[in-house]
C-alpha cells in the first residue's frame, strides 16, 4: 500500500525554480499495475525517484505500509530500499566488470546475506528469468534484452513488493521489448506491486491502472485510488 | 554487507582498471621503501660509531687537565697546559685507586722519525705499556712499550705498520734504529694494521715510554690519562674516586675534566637517533604525497563511477557503505603498495649493506612497522574525502538519464 499525500518538489536549475510536483495525491494498492505516462518535463521521473526513495519531498507526505517513510534518516531509508523496492532502468545499469550471476546477487551482498544463500537464490532467479546459461558472463557478453532481464533478477533478488520501472523498453527493440514487458507482468501477477513509468502507449495501455501528469499535476487516473480492490 | 564482501567488491574495482592501481600502489612503494631504506642507514650510522666507541672499551674514562667550567672555552684540550699539571706521579696515584685496572699516561705530538735517508713526520705518543690493552691494539712483532716505573726513558719505540712499511720496506725493523727527533730509539715492536678508529690511525703512531717523550717535547705536563675501570658497572665509583683523588693531589683544586666512554656513547646514541627519525620523517613525507596520489585518483573515480555509486544506493546501499568500499579501496592499494615497498626497502637495504660492509645496515622493526601504518593511514586519511563525496552523491541524479 502506497499513499501519496499533497507531495510537491522542486529544483533549482541555473537560477531558477522549476516545481516538478505541485501537490500529487495518489494511493496504490498493493498488486497493482500502475503505468505513469506524460511528456517530459511532466514530473513522472520525479515522482519515480520519490517513491524509489531516492529524493524527498519538500512537503507531503509519503507512506508505504503505512510507514511515514519522509522522516527517515538516511540509512533508515536505504534499508526500506533494499527490502522493500526493486529498481528496473532503462539503462539497465548493471556493474561491467560483475557477472550476470554476480549483479544479481548485489542487493543481497548489500543486505549481508550469506554466501551460500546468496548463490542459491541466484541459480532460481536467473532461472525465472531464463538465463540459467549466461550466469557467468558479463555484461558486456549479453544483448540488450538479455541485460534488462538480467537487472529484473537483480531487482527481484530481494522479493521486494514493490518494483520501479523507468522505461524498461525504452532502449530495446519492440518484440524484445515484449518478451520483458511479460516478464514484469508475470511477476505483478504473482503480487508485486508495479509502476512503469513510460512514452510508450502500448505498455501504458497494457497497464491496470493509467496515470498521466502534466506540469507536476496527476491530469488524469484511469482508476483513482480506492475505486479498485 | 560482511567485511569481506566489501573488501572483495573493493578488489573487483581495482582489479578492473589494473594500470592505475598499479602506479598508485607504486607511489605508496617508493614512500614505504624510503622509509625503510633511510632508517637502515641511519640505524646502520649509529650502530657503526656505537661499535666503535665499544671498540674503544666500554670501561674507558679519560682524565683531561683543566675544567670546563672555570675555563669557559675547551678545557686544555689543545694544549695540556693549565694552572696545573697533569702529571705521571697522578697517574701512579690514580693506577692505585680500586677498581682501576690499568692506567696509561699519554703525551701527543709529531715528530720526524727517520732511518738512514729516509725519514717522514709522525705523530708520537708517549705512553706505558698499559695504553696497548686500554686501545685495543694488537702487536704483529716484538714486545710493547715495557712495563716498570713510568720515569724511566728507555730508548725504545714501537712502530705502527705504515710507519714501518715506509722506512723498512720489506728489510727488518725489529732491533734497528730509528732517529726520533734528536734520539735513537730502538725498535723493538710492530703494531698490526687497525686502520682508522674514531679519527686516530694507529698505523701512522710511533709509541714511545712516556717519559722519553716528556724529555723529547720538554714538558711535564700529561696530555691525557687513560684509565680502564675493571668493568662498565664500575665506572661511576672510580669517576668519583679519580676526581677526588686529583683534587687533593691538586692542592683541594678540582681542575681535571673526565669524560666516560658511556657519556659519550649517550650522545652519540642521542644526536644519531634524533638524526634517523629526522631523515626518515623527511621520507614519510613521501607518503603524504603518495596519499595526495590517492585521493587525486580517488576524486577523478568518483566522478566516473557516479552512475555505479548511484545504482549501489539504490539497490538499498547505505552512506556507510559507500564510503566503506572507497575506504576498503584505498587501504587496499595502500596495502599493496606497502607490501612491495617493504620488499624494495628490503633488498635495496640489502644490497646496500654489501656494498658498504663496514656498515651494518639493517633496517629496524619499528621503521618498518611505522612505515606501513604511516602508509595505510595516510591512504585512508586522503581517501576520506573521495569517500565523503561518493557516500553523499544524489542518487537519484547519478541514474539520471544523460
Amino acid at each position: 500500500m502506497i499513499e501519496l499525500d499533497s507531495v510537491t518538489r522542486s529544483f533549482q536549475v541555473g537560477d531558477q525554480w522549476v516545481r516538478a510536483l505541485r501537490g500529487v495525491s495518489v494511493t496504490i494498492a498493493t498488486g497493482e499495475f500502475v503505468s505513469i505516462m506524460g511528456p517530459s518535463g511532466s514530473g513522472k521521473s520525479t515522482l519515480l525517484n520519490l517513491l524509489g526513495l531516492l529524493d524527498r519531498p519538500d512537503s507531503g507526505l509519503y507512506r508505504i505500509d503505512g510507514l511515514d517513510v519522509t522522516a527517515l534518516t538516511e540509512a533508515e531509508a536505504a534499508r526500506v530500499r533494499r527490502e522493500k523496492i526493486g529498481f528496473v532502468f532503462q539503462f539497465f545499469h548493471l556493474v561491467p566488470r560483475l557477472s550476470a550471476a554476480d549483479n544479481v546477487a548485489l542487493p543481497m551482498m548489500l543486505a549481508g546475506v550469506q554466501p551460500a544463500e546468496r548463490r542459491e537464490r541466484v541459480v532460481r532467479l536467473l532461472a525465472d528469468v531464463g538465463l540459467t546459461q549466461r550466469a557467468s558472463h558479463l555484461p558486456a557478453q549479453l544483448s540488450g534484452g538479455q541485460l534488462q532481464r538480467v537487472a529484473i533478477a537483480r531487482a527481484m533478488s530481494m522479493n521486494p513488493s514493490l518494483l520501479l520501472a523507468d522505461e524498461p523498453t525504452g532502449n530495446l527493440d519492440r518484440s524484445t521489448g515484449r518478451e520483458v514487458l511479460a516478464l514484469l507482468e508475470e511477476l505483478n501477477r504473482r503480487g508485486t506491486t508495479l509502476i512503469v513509468v513510460t512514452h510508450d502507449q502500448e505498455i501504458g495501455a497494457r497497464a491496470g491502472r493509467r496515470i498521466a501528469m502534466e506540469d507536476g499535476h496527476v491530469v488524469a487516473d484511469s482508476c483513482p485510488s480506492g475505486a479498485r480492490p | 554487507m560482511t567485511p569481506r564482501d566489501t573488501f572483495s567488491l573493493a578488489w573487483g574495482s581495482l582489479a578492473y582498471q589494473p594500470g592505475r592501481t598499479l602506479l598508485i600502489a607504486l607511489a605508496m612503494s617508493i614512500g614505504v621503501a624510503s622509509v625503510v631504506v633511510l632508517t637502515a642507514l641511519g640505524e646502520g650510522a649509529r650502530r657503526y660509531v656505537l661499535d666503535q666507541f665499544a671498540s674503544l672499551g666500554t670501561g674507558l674514562l679519560i682524565v683531561i687537565p683543566g675544567r670546563a667550567e672555570t675555563s669557559g672555552g675547551a678545557p686544555g684540550v689543545l694544549s695540556g697546559q693549565t694552572s696545573r699539571d697533569l702529571t705521571l706521579a697522578d697517574a701512579d696515584a690514580v693506577a692505585r685507586l680500586r677498581d682501576v685496572a690499568r692506567v696509561a699516561p699519554l703525551n701527543v705530538g709529531v715528530a720526524q722519525v727517520s732511518r738512514g735517508g729516509l725519514s717522514r713526520e709522525a705523530v708520537l705518543l708517549g705512553s706505558t705499556a698499559g695504553l696497548l690493552e686500554i686501545r685495543h691494539m694488537h702487536l704483529i712483532q716484538g714486545h710493547y712499550l715495557p712495563a716498570g716505573p713510568n720515569d724511566q726513558a728507555t730508548p725504545v719505540c714501537v712502530l705502527g705498520e705504515r710507519i714501518r712499511a715506509e722506512l723498512f720496506g720489506q728489510a727488518n725493523a725489529l732491533g734497528e734504529w730509528v732517529r726520533i727527533g734528536d734520539r735513537r730509539f730502538r725498535v723493538i715492536g710492530v703494531l698490526a694494521t687497525q686502520g682508522q678508529q674514531m679519527g686516530f690511525d694507529s698505523d701512522e703512531t710511533v709509541a714511545i715510554p712516556v717519559a722519553a717523550a716528556q724529555q723529547l717535547f720538554n714538558t711535564v705536563s700529561l696530555f691525557r690519562i687513560l684509565v680502564e675501570a675493571r668493568g662498565r658497572d664500575a665506572v661511576a665509583a672510580v669517576k668519583e674516586d679519580l676526581l677526588a683523588l686529583l683534587k687533593v693531589r691538586h692542592e683541594n683544586d678540582a681542575d681535571v675534566t673526565v669524560i666516560t666512554q658511556d657519556a659519550v656513547l649517550a650522545t652519540f646514541d642521542r644526536i644519531f637517533t634524533a638524526l634517523t627519525l629526522a631523515v626518515s620523517g623527511i621520507a614519510a613525507i613521501s607518503l603524504g604525497v603518495a596519499g595526495v596520489l590517492i585521493m587525486n585518483v580517488m576524486l577523478v573515480s568518483v566522478a566516473q563511477r557516479r552512475s555505479e555509486i548511484g545504482l549501489l544506493k539504490a539497490l538499498g546501499a547505505t552512506a556507510a557503505q559507500v564510503r566503506g568500499l572507497f575506504l576498503a579501496e584505498a587501504g587496499l592499494i595502500a596495502a599493496l603498495g606497502a607490501a612491495v615497498g617493504l620488499l624494495l626497502g628490503l633488498a635495496a637495504s640489502f644490497v646496500l649493506g654489501r656494498l658498504y660492509p663496514v656498515l651494518p645496515i639493517t633496517p629496524p622493526p619499528w621503521a618498518m612497522a611505522a612505515a606501513v601504518t604511516t602508509a595505510l593511514v595516510a591512504a585512508l586519511l586522503f581517501a576520506w574525502l573521495p569517500a565523503r563525496k561518493a557516500a553523499r552523491l544524489d542518487a537519484a541524479q547519478a541514474l539520471a538519464r544523460r
